[in-house]
């Protein structure tokens, strides 16, 4: 069986340890040379980043995020132990673990280092799609000739470059397509490499529940639940028109998904689908006047990032979180697509004013989707509202006027609430 | 319950069921069609709580009773039933099934108790009247492509019915926009409408009311209350609540001092329109119009795709003027002219259009113009 060395990157045939400098550190499989989807997940991304900068962090549990109302963002192996988890709230987290040691996101440094760990991707293939800062898919297809090494070892060589060079740690998933590449980097974690073959993938998939598909939420799981799907194999027991009938165009999906099969592409350019902003408050509130003035500011921002990306969108959505972690939301599409905030706050606010929840909230998010190119957006005017066509224009000179002299130039009134 | 029903008059009247009936709904009873056989007929009554139609047939009726089975699989059985076949239902009280059978064809559906059956409440209606099919048909035919999809805009999602003043006196008229183009439509005031209360048809509604329309003759009883109206003909009657919200003042919209007038030949004019459009894929795609002296060049440019110009005599004698419209908006309302020419008016390339058939006022349309 083809076997390979995470240390010194040998390819030997079998044995548990590196024939060569003796490490354990080796990952053998059947298919370990003839797989080139891959999924690379950084371990505790913020967090190791943080360790590596401040080495007096390095035995303590240490957990990323901030603000009195916030939440986890990253929790370190330490800390995970403790059973803190990413998206917990802080209180809970502190609770669990009242020693960790709680820093506030650094941004730009991630940033910095996700850079760094795109430049070595992009030295093992140009078919990058990176999810988050730190995780991508990688599909290495067809570059063993140029590299004169098969994937594995390009991609145990990147994970090695990584520790090496910036000090941070990631797990591989090596496999046919990106759901089992995504599936297989959570396999073995942190520092791990997991490899799923072609011959495996049902067998493997088998018992699993349905929960780790990636993309299926909270309502898909309670819809999958409620058909009595809680196994791939469950899910293999229906018709592939059943599915479609039941679930939609998810339901396609699930019937490959269920066989292991996921033909999407690892595309470098994932075409934008959504614009949205969303804002936590420090304390729950029901105040309509207050929350208006976070509708606008949300609107104001959705619209610079649709203006600054020249596209527009046709469809507004009003996501509402009451105290109680239920979430609330609201769409609605409008008859063309609109960059304007204007247009969008109006409709957002239209949305609020029917929501038929009184509140409290502690978070509320504005966005845009359904998106097309800006062009043949917001020209045409509106019967009913003629005064639209001048707040349109205030609008455009609005935005004139901040790109010269910054975004604090000019402020609508609302802003300030 | 058991009676015998022809196949063509039982496809009929569980088509117009089956259509009022929601797809997705979560409560399993307005799934279903409730039957009910009794003297020389049955009776279908479908509902999704706002619309409700009735439709009666005659049939020969064994054992009087009454029961509910699901409107879309009834249907595709009937469908699917050779033509001219005679099809006998039949329920045996606490089976819990209905049976179907034609020939050798033999069904049984699953039924829910018609007491479960909500029956939409009935309406003091405060103005009932008389009137064609044909009136009728022309007044929502003509307005319903205005209609508004936009749910926060909820007031504009149906055809806004009352009555007015007209240019020959009172009239009942309909009118339909989504803020882009509106159409008001005008018909001479039945007998008995005159105290009608002005009320929103919702789009559904409209596109069941349709279905009644088809014969130029038939009278349609009318009655209409604050929260409800009801079109009936002698076999079907289709009841609707009523769009809860205020229609806009929309008489302020439509232009009174537009002067710059051109006539065109529709049909001509919309295939030139559907022409010129085809280069662009854009979703709002923006046709320029140029007007000089019996001249219109119609033109798109879309940048990424392409470019289109097409020449058109029409009688013009004003100003030059370049305005831009939706494609899709001038095809509709020109699709709306079926006899004389198209006569726009026009006041400048930011304002509101008008556009009628001829110098018919019954029927006059307008429509925002699209920087171009």
């Amino acid at each position: 069986m083809p076997a390979l060395c995470r240390d010194c990157l040998k390819s030997f045939d079998t044995g548990r340890r590196c024939p060569a400098c003796g490490s354990p550190r080796t990952v053998a499989h059947p298919e370990l040379n003839a797989l080139s989807i891959a999924h690379m997940d950084c371990d505790a991304f913020y967090a190791s980043v943080e360790k590596r900068d401040n080495p007096e962090l390095a035995e303590k549990p240490v957990i990323i995020g901030g603000g009195r109302r916030g939440v986890v963002s990253t929790a370190c192996y330490v800390a995970r132990i403790r059973g803190v988890r990413s998206a917990m709230p802080m209180f809970k987290a502190l609770e669990l673990c009242p020693d960790a040691v709680v820093v506030r996101p650094r941004m730009e440094v991630y940033a910095e280092v996700s850079r760094a760990i795109r430049a070595m991707m992009e030295d093992l293939t140009p078919a990058i799609e990176p999810l988050s800062l730190d995780e991508a898919f990688l599909d290495l297809t067809g570059t063993e000739r140029l590299h004169g090494a098969p994937p594995a070892v390009m991609l145990a060589g990147l994970v090695k470059r990584m520790r090496d060079e910036l000090g941070v740690t990631g797990s591989i998933g090596l496999s046919h397509n990106k759901f089992l590449a995504k599936v297989a980097s959570d396999l073995d974690k942190p520092h791990g490499f997991a490899v799923i073959g072609q011959a495996e993938t049902m067998d493997f998939l088998a018992d699993k529940p349905v929960r780790m598909i990636w993309g299926v939420g909270q309502a898909g799981q309670d819809a999958l639940d409620r058909a009595g799907i809680r196994t791939f194999t469950d899910l293999r027991r229906w018709d592939r028109e059943d599915l479609i009938a039941r679930f939609g165009s998810m339901g396609d999906r699930l019937w490959h998904l269920a066989r292991g099969e996921d033909h999407r592409r690892v595309s470098a350019h994932a075409p934008v689908k959504s614009i949205s902003n969303e804002t936590t408050f420090h304390e729950d509130t029901g105040d309509p006047n207050l929350l208006d003035g976070h509708i606008w500011r949300l609107a104001e921002k959705v619209a610079d990032r649709a203006k600054a990306k020249g596209l527009a969108g046709r469809v507004v959505t009003l996501k509402l979180k009451r105290a109680n972690h239920k979430l609330l939301t609201r769409r609605t599409a409008l008859s063309d697509p609109t960059q304007l905030a204007d247009r969008i706050y109006r409709t957002a606010r239209t949305l609020f004013e029917h929501r038929n929840d009184p509140g409290p909230y502690r978070l509320l998010g504005v966005g845009i989707s359904d998106l097309s190119s800006a062009e043949g957006a917001d020209l045409s005017g509106d019967l009913l509202d003629p005064d639209a066509k001048k707040r349109g224009a205030a609008e455009r000179a609005t935005d004139r006027i901040r790109a010269r002299f910054g975004d604090e130039a000019i402020l609508k009134g609302r802003a300030l609430r | 319950m058991k009676f015998s029903i022809e196949r063509g008059t039982l496809l009929k009247a569980v088509s117009q069921a089956q259509s009022v009936v929601e797809r997705r709904n979560t409560i399993p009873i307005l799934a279903n069609v409730l039957i009910e056989a009794e003297g020389d007929g049955v009776q279908f009554r479908a509902t999704d709580l706002d619309v409700e139609v009735v439709d009666r047939a005659p049939a020969q009726v064994e054992r009087a009773g009454a029961t509910t089975v699901s409107a879309t699989t009834l249907h595709e059985i009937v469908r699917k039933l050779p033509d001219g076949a005679l099809v006998t239902l039949t329920e045996d009280g606490g089976a819990g099934r209905l049976t179907v059978e034609a020939g050798r064809s033999n069904f049984s559906l699953a039924t829910l108790p018609k007491e479960d059956f909500p029956v939409m409440a009935s309406s003091e209606y405060t103005a009932n009247f008389s009137a064609k099919a044909a009136v009728l048909r022309r007044l929502f035919d003509k307005s319903k492509f205005a209609i508004s999809t936009e749910e926060t805009r909820y007031y504009l999602n149906g055809v806004y019915m009352h009555v007015a003043d007209g240019e020959d006196g009172k009239s009942l008229r309909c009118v339909a926009t989504d803020g882009h183009r509106l159409a008001r439509i005008d018909a001479p005031l039945p007998a008995g409408a005159e105290d009608m209360p002005g009320v929103i048809v919702p789009r559904k509604t409209v596109g069941e009311l349709r279905k009644l329309l088809d014969d130029d003759d038939m009278d349609i009883a009318v009655s209409v209350s604050e929260t409800k109206v009801r079109f009936a003909t002698p076999e079907i009657t289709l009841t609707s609540k009523v769009i809860d919200g205020t229609f806009p003042d929309y008489t302020r919209v439509i232009p009174a001092g537009n002067t710059r007038r051109l006539e065109v030949d529709a049909s001509e004019f919309a295939r030139a329109v559907d022409r010129v459009a085809t280069v662009s894929s854009e979703r709002s795609r923006a046709v320029k119009m140029q007007l000089d002296q019996d001249r219109l060049v119609l033109s798109v440019n879309a940048p990424d795709s392409g470019a289109a110009e097409e020449e058109l005599g029409v009688a013009y004698d004003d100003d030059k003027l370049e305005i831009g419209f939706n494609a899709k908006y001038l095809l509709e309302i020109a699709s709306q002219v079926d006899r004389e020419n198209a006569v726009f008016l026009f006041n400048s390339s930011g304002d509101p259009t008008l556009m009628r058939e001829g110098n018919d006022t019954s029927a006059v349309y307008v429509v925002m113009p699209m920087r171009v």
